[in-house]
């Protein structure tokens, strides 16, 4: 699993700090902050959001490129710099979708039956079941915001909750001894059980104290940090016998989530279940009583009171739910591609998994696709880097870049000259607020 | 100074809020602006006070075209405006807010304190307002802030004054003091600009009055025309002002309400010992100003508030700790103070709100499956049935106006099976066709047997609707009267004046204590606004 160094949770501000600050102004900010996403924005937005980002991204590798920079004239600066962006870009899809070289090999094998046994078609599908692995746990955790945010909740703390999930799926993993589908379901219900306590005691928290789920959610992220840096630590307890790493042992072949195209190809069925749970959690919001409930106390916990639900059980059973989603991408990253437990097996997910549910405008279809582009950029960027030497960190900013366009439509707005989107108009809405 | 507003328009995109507007007002005239909400009475005062531009028409102030650029030009022209929330600092004391914005340096750049106060003391005493230079906002009642924020604007040389819906926040008695305070100001000479929606207290104080509706002037009336005529050219149609009524038939009490005693988050109480009982088919008018407790009241009797001491019951089911959801099964329906904060959600569609506290009862789900065509179907049936203007039942309920917004909790709330109905303020900032569609359906339930409370601090609407008044004063009923009850002698309970007859206090039947009642020789206050009519 390639996870970009730098990006470190440590970037985050000094937890103690965090703790002073202002309940109802961080209240507030979050509501602003959902308000934009989940209100504000139409399809035509992110669309154009996402081209503004490709555009900005590609200039960026163009003019930090130092063939480009270093061009004799003008006229052969513009072109190098198509060159580079567009070289860029072409890697990026070859790496994550679709590679024109591997079905030009393809073709030139003398028969069909060479090819696939050279693995030729298999690697046809490569840059796909790539994009796929590395989509999985970003829809995962990407849900685990989404969900909250429709009940009113701002999750954080999806680090926390994929290492509680990861700790739970390598442990049953490498301790039990179980037959092969067995075993990968009992692994996969602990790393949901193990993400779903983390969240659960967010949610608890907060109903029981009114402590803010911000905080609670990072200062939750640090204790399960340095708690599994503990647990890889202690022979007595995680780390693998007779190791001097921090690394479980590997967990038993059968607890592995099965390979769903054969031994070449990674793509494995973590991905089936995390388009299984976003098609849950859209049934879940729209569909059901639990639903409505998390989605009135999301829009107006006031009123939601007053009809008569418990707005703390919301807030509790959505905070379970949502850990126990980021812990099945813990889950799906154990049992689907790295089979041991190390320090670094979270990631950035917890980091990314609020980029993605923002650009997936807080939806669980919207999450899958926007988790599946950012899977697409993760999948395809070690490819770019080799082909055009554009560093890798490039797809963090572009990542940052299409955030930053999504989360600021009137930006977009103004770029494009759109009108807004509230019914009625500006004008409606302003004279309405003059007259009342 | 004469005033003239010449072909005002101003639109917000393709809503047109003034439309070519024109009216002028002579010096020392009270002009009333009537209107319903939406009219576009507020952008009209907004424009002239500088805070907007038209898009086009103008201004002119004896005869000469001037153009506002803010509030600031306003007032040097002579224009003063009392918003209907007041700006005020409320840690500041009276003469320091006056002096706000236009602070005058003696000697050394030091402010000149002294006169200052001097200034207000000398405004008070002229006009009889009895504002204490020294005392701090906060403390003050909400009829002597509206002072000071009138001695704001006379300090700043306003001929012209705009009341915008002056007497919203008053008691009765407050706004007769107010009415005599604009009088004596009109025959001083200043202009007085008069928004209101209320019909009788426009009639008592207007010399001239202006009806606006949906941005355009649709006519000048003399205050003598009559309330019908008024309010028939405000809402475009025939409107009935009261909703005829037959007496009651009180059957057995249904909710009682026992010693209840509840606190704020303040620690404060803020109902103290409220005892009263509701019965089948009555409508109980709770009266009182705004802040005595009635809406921490109401939220205790809906379990949203803990219940310090005391008890609820619903036909002898005790409900004192019951939460809002089983009081809701018990059979109260509820109609919130403040409907978009509490009542509505309003980014979910109409349909959704129309089942917000019943989404999970076996007509709209089964197990934790909504039912989506049954809800599609409940909510066709109630937007005929409560005819609620929304464009389908998928629009966002917070698109609609306040009345049909309303319209979809009465639905929603009256809609199901219930035994008491409590709405507080039902019909506050509806115009007049809600207020009539919503007093109706209220009546209706009272007729069909439920018990009803309603709060209102509109003593109109309690007029309107109540068979039996209570008055709450601080947390405290200081009296319960007949609906024939004289407005002065409400007005005394409502400032905290106690019962005539304690020992009739508490009983429904309040026949004989009415007569006593009437007489009670310190229940007259000078000029109530109904005086003011025949003028």
């Amino acid at each position: 699993m390639t996870t970009p160094p730098e990006a470190e949770p440590s970037a985050t501000p000094p937890a103690s700090a965090e703790k002073r600050q202002d309940q109802s102004r961080l209240h507030s900010f979050g509501i602003v902050l959902r308000e934009s996403f989940l209100e504000g924005n139409t399809f035509t937005v992110t669309v154009l959001a996402l081209l503004t980002a490709t555009v900005i991204g590609g200039l960026l590798c163009a003019f930090t490129n130092s063939t480009v920079l270093n061009a004799p004239n003008a006229g052969s600066m513009i072109a190098r710099a198509w060159d580079v962006a567009s070289g860029t870009y072409v890697a990026l899809f070859e790496g994550s979708v679709f590679n024109p070289h591997t079905v030009a090999a393809l073709f030139q094998q003398a028969s069909l039956p060479t090819a696939i046994h050279d693995g030729y078609l298999s690697a046809v599908f490569g840059p796909l079941s790539e994009t796929a692995v590395q989509a999985t746990p970003l829809i995962l955790t990407g849900l685990a915001v989404a969900l909250p945010f429709q009940a009113g909740l701002f999750n954080i703390g999806g680090q926390g909750q994929f290492i509680g999930g990861a700790i739970m799926a390598a442990w049953l993993g490498y301790y039990l001894s179980l037959p092969f589908f067995v075993h990968v379901v009992v692994c996969v219900i602990g790393g949901f059980a193990g993400g779903a306590v983390i969240g659960w005691l967010t949610g608890e928290i907060k109903a029981r104290t009114g402590a803010h789920e911000v905080i609670v959610t990072i200062m939750l992220n640090y204790v399960m940090l340095y708690l599994l840096a503990y647990l890889l630590a202690s022979q007595s307890l995680l780390q693998a016998p007779g190791s001097s790493n921090s690394i479980t042992p590997a967990i038993a072949s059968n607890a592995h989530l099965p390979l769903l195209a054969g031994t070449s190809l990674r793509i494995n069925a973590g991905f089936l279940l995390a388009i299984a749970c976003a098609f849950a959690i859209w049934w879940l919001l729209n569909r059901t009583t639990t639903g409505f409930e998390f989605r009135s106390v999301g829009a107006n916990a006031s009123a939601a009171r007053v009809a008569g639900i418990k707005v703390e059980r919301s807030w509790v059973l959505a905070m379970l739910i949502a850990g126990g989603l980021a812990g099945l991408a813990g889950s799906a990253v154990i049992q689907g591609t790295d089979f041991t437990l190390n320090p670094q097996s979270f990631g950035t997910y917890g980091i990314d998994a609020i980029t993605v549910a923002l650009l997936g405008l807080g939806r669980p279809w919207g999450v899958v696709w926007a988790g599946l582009l950012f899977g697409a950029l993760h999948a395809g960027s070690p490819g770019m880097q080799t082909v055009t030497s554009t560093p890798v960190q490039i797809v963090q900013v572009l990542q940052a870049l299409i955030v930053l366009f999504v989360a600021a439509p009137p930006l977009i707005r103004a770029m494009f000259r759109l009108r807004a989107v509230r019914a009625g108009g500006v004008g409606a809405a302003t004279s309405k607020g003059w007259n009342t | 100074m004469e005033l003239e507003l010449r072909g005002i328009t101003k639109r917000f995109g393709p809503l047109v809020a003034n439309d070519g507007i024109s009216l002028s007002v002579a010096p020392g005239q009270v002009h009333a602006l009537l209107g319903e909400n939406g009219a576009g009475k507020s952008t009209l005062m907004n424009v002239l006070y500088g805070l907007m531009q038209p898009d086009e028409g103008e201004i002119l102030i004896d005869g000469t075209p001037v153009s506002f650029h803010s509030p600031k030009d306003a007032i040097a022209a002579g224009i003063g405006m009392v918003h209907q929330h007041f700006m005020l600092v409320p840690v500041f004391t009276v003469a320091e807010n006056v002096t706000l914005g236009i602070e005058q340096a003696g000697r050394a750049g030091l402010l000149d304190r002294r006169g200052t106060r001097r200034e207000v003391a000398g405004l008070s005493h002229r006009l009889g307002l009895d504002v204490d230079p020294d005392a701090l906002v906060e403390d003050l009642p909400v009829g002597i802030q509206q002072r000071v924020e009138i001695i704001k604007a006379l300090v700043r040389q306003a001929n012209v004054l705009i009341l915008d819906e002056p007497t919203a926040v008053l008691t009765p008695a407050e706004t007769d003091e107010l009415f005599r305070i604009v009088r004596q100001l009109r025959d001083g000479g200043t202009s007085v600009i008069f928004i209101s929606h209320k019909l009788k207290e426009v009639q008592s104080i207007a010399d001239t009055i202006t009806v606006l509706r949906r941005g355009a002037v649709v006519g000048q009336r003399e205050p003598s025309a009559t309330e019908a005529d008024l309010a028939s050219l405000m809402v475009g149609r025939n409107v009935q002002l009261r909703v005829s009524k037959s007496p009651a038939k009180p059957g057995a009490p249904v909710l009682t309400v026992t010693d209840l005693t509840v606190r704020g988050d303040d620690g404060r109480t803020w109902v103290d010992g409220l005892s009263f009982d509701v019965r089948a088919g009555e409508i109980l008018g709770i009266a009182g100003v705004q802040g005595n407790g009635q809406t921490e009241l109401c939220e205790a009797l809906m379990g949203l508030r803990p219940t310090a001491d005391g008890k609820v019951t619903l036909n002898d089911k005790d409900l004192t700790r019951a939460a809002p959801r089983e009081r809701l099964r018990a059979g109260v329906a509820y109609v919130p103070e403040d409907r978009t904060e509490d009542g509505l959600v309003g980014s979910f569609s109409v349909a959704e709100n129309l089942i917000l506290d019943m989404y999970d009862r076996k007509q709209f789900s089964s197990g934790i499956n909504l039912k989506l065509p049954e809800i599609a179907k409940n909510a066709t049936e109630r937007i005929a049935e409560f005819d609620v203007r929304t464009g389908s039942a998928a629009t966002p309920a917070g698109t609609l106006s306040g009345g049909n917004q309303q319209k979809v909790i009465l639905a929603r709330e009256i809609g199901r099976e219930h035994k008491v109905l409590i709405a507080s303020q039902p019909t506050r900032g509806l115009d007049v066709g809600s207020i009539e569609f919503v007093h109706r359906r209220i009546v209706e339930q009272r007729d069909h047997g439920v018990a009803v409370v309603i709060v209102s601090s509109e003593l109109d609407e309690i007029y309107a609707l109540a068979d039996r008044i209570a008055v709450m004063y601080e947390g405290k009923i200081t009296g319960f009267r007949d609906p024939d009850v004289p407005t002065a002698e409400l007005g005394r309970l409502m400032a905290g004046g106690t019962d005539a007859v304690p020992s009739a206090a508490a009983q429904p039947q309040a026949g004989p204590a009415t007569p006593e009642v009437r007489a009670a020789p310190d229940a007259g206050t000078p000029g109530t606004p109904d005086e003011g009519k025949g003028a």
